[in-house]
This record gives structure tokens, sequence and C-alpha cells, in this order.
């Protein structure tokens, strides 16, 4: 039971990750991000890390992908003159040739295939520990071990915070 | 569980290149930047796969909660510079900007 929606999950995510490489839209493009980062919050689930998925739903597609199609939307040019409001929104990126992208994906993912085949990684061979919920290790880790880290972080995200506004708006002062 | 967790790497191997594949074959700036955030996420997810039989000190995950972080960061960051470039060029296909000044 476990296993077949640990497959299910599987396939959905690989499915919309090449849905957002092969639509030419970029509306769509980013609605199939957020199934695929939603099922990469279930393969989380499934490898027992709880806190991770919902931090991944939380930080990703509650704020990265909102992020992101504001951009999307921000950054198009309407059509002059005609709104058609039944037509869906056609914001389409253009392509590179496919040779390259295929050629360096391609052979990234061999190389990474026959790595992860051909190894032997003693730490997957053993029973996993029989599963537990992880906050309570993880909020001990983040006062004790990973403090400073931590502490960095919450300082990266203040800087990210005042940079963004500050480029963003910059052009008002002109 | 019966999950056999070497596949969580061929999945993470898998996101990876197809992330590597939209960096390369998109045009649209914010695709990019799409691209990258599954580079991301298919990096977490081979941090997790092994951190799940490390479930004292669970390095794994604090890792990927430092990543995920520093990828929210980086987002936000990077739409405020697109939302620039395409105040100053009105476009963000990326093969049209092509000076650095007006």
């Amino acid at each position: 039971m476990v296993q077949l929606v640990f497959y299910l999950f599987i396939v959905f995510t690989l499915g919309s990750a090449l849905a957002v490489l092969l639509t030419k839209n970029v509306l769509y493009a980013a609605f199939f991000l957020l199934l695929t980062l939603l099922g990469v919050a279930g393969l989380f689930v499934l490898a027992g890390a709880d806190f991770l998925a919902v931090s991944q739903i939380m930080i990703y597609v509650g704020g990265v992908l909102v992020l992101i199609i504001f951009g999307v939307m921000l950054t198009h040019k309407p059509d002059t003159g005609k709104t058609d409001f039944t037509q869906p929104n056609f914001i389409l990126t253009k392509h590179r040739s496919w040779l390259w992208a295929l050629l360096v994906a391609g052979g990234i993912f061999s190389v990474l295939y026959r790595a992860l085949v051909r190894g032997n990684f003693v730490l997957l061979n053993q029973q996993a520990a029989s599963y537990r919920s992880t906050v309570d290790t993880i909020g001990r880790q983040l006062m004790t071990e990973f403090l400073i880290p931590f502490e960095m972080a919450g300082v990266l995200l203040l800087v990210a915070l005042i940079g963004a506004t500050t480029i963003a708006a910059s052009s008002r002062n002109k | 569980m019966e999950i056999n967790s070497g596949l969580f790497l061929l999945v993470g191997a898998a996101l990876f290149s197809i992330g590597l594949a939209i960096v390369i074959l998109k045009r649209h700036a914010i695709m990019v930047l799409m691209g990258i955030e599954l580079m991301l996420n298919a990096v977490n997810l081979n941090l997790i796969a092994f951190s799940q039989n490390d479930p004292v000190r669970l390095q794994g995950q604090l890792f990927s909660l430092f990543v995920m972080i520093v990828a929210a960061a980086e987002a936000a960051i990077a739409l405020a510079i697109i939302l620039q470039v395409y105040r100053h060029f009105n476009t963000v296909q990326l093969d049209e900007l092509n000076e650095l000044k007006k």
C-alpha cells in the first residue's frame, strides 16, 4: 500500500516536472511547478520528514510560487486593445534548440544513474528507524548544534527582504 | 515501511536533470528561475533520503531546511531583479537582453 502511494507520488512528481519542461506557456509551467512541489512534499512524508514536508508546502507553494506567479503577471505585456476573457492566457516563452538541453541533461542523468545504480550505499541498506515525528529533534538541533546557521538564516532573510524591496522599488526615485 | 530508498536518489537525479534542461532550454527569465527551484528540490530530496537513517541528529533534514531558506531568499531577490530588467528593457526573454546600458 505504502509502496503503491510511493510510486504514484514518483509518477506525479516526474510527470509534472516533465510538463514544466514541455509546455511553452509560462503560466501553465508555474501551475505544473505547483504540482511538482506538492509531489516532492509527498515524497518527503514518505521519507519520514514530516516537518520538512510542511515547510516545503508553506515556503515553496505558499511563498515562492506565489512570488513567481506575481512575477509572471507583472512582466507580461498584454496585447494592445483586445482583451478576451474567454481565452486562456498565452504568456509564452521561447525555446533554444533542444539539442544542447537534451545533451547536457541526458548526459548528467546517465552519469548520475550509473553512479547510483553501481554505488552501494551502506546507510540506505540499513533498516530505517521506525517512524516518529521529527519536530522535536529539529527544534532541539536548531537550538543547539545548528544555532549559528539558524541565526545567520534569520539575518539572511532580513537582508533579502530589505534588498528585494530596495531593488524592486528603486526606479521610483528617478 | 517497505520503500526502496535507492529510488529517492534516482528520482532526485531525474528531477535535477529536468531542472537543468529547463534552465538550458527556456529563454524566459522566470522559467530559468523555476528550473533552479526544481534543481534545489532534487538536492533536498537526496539529503532527506539519507537523513531517514539518522534519526538522532537529522543533519540532512536540517541542511535541507537551510537550503529551503536560502532558496526563498534567492527567489525574492531574483524576482526583484527580473522586475527591474523588465522595466528597463520591456522584455524578459533572456536572449534579447544584450546591452548593459540604455
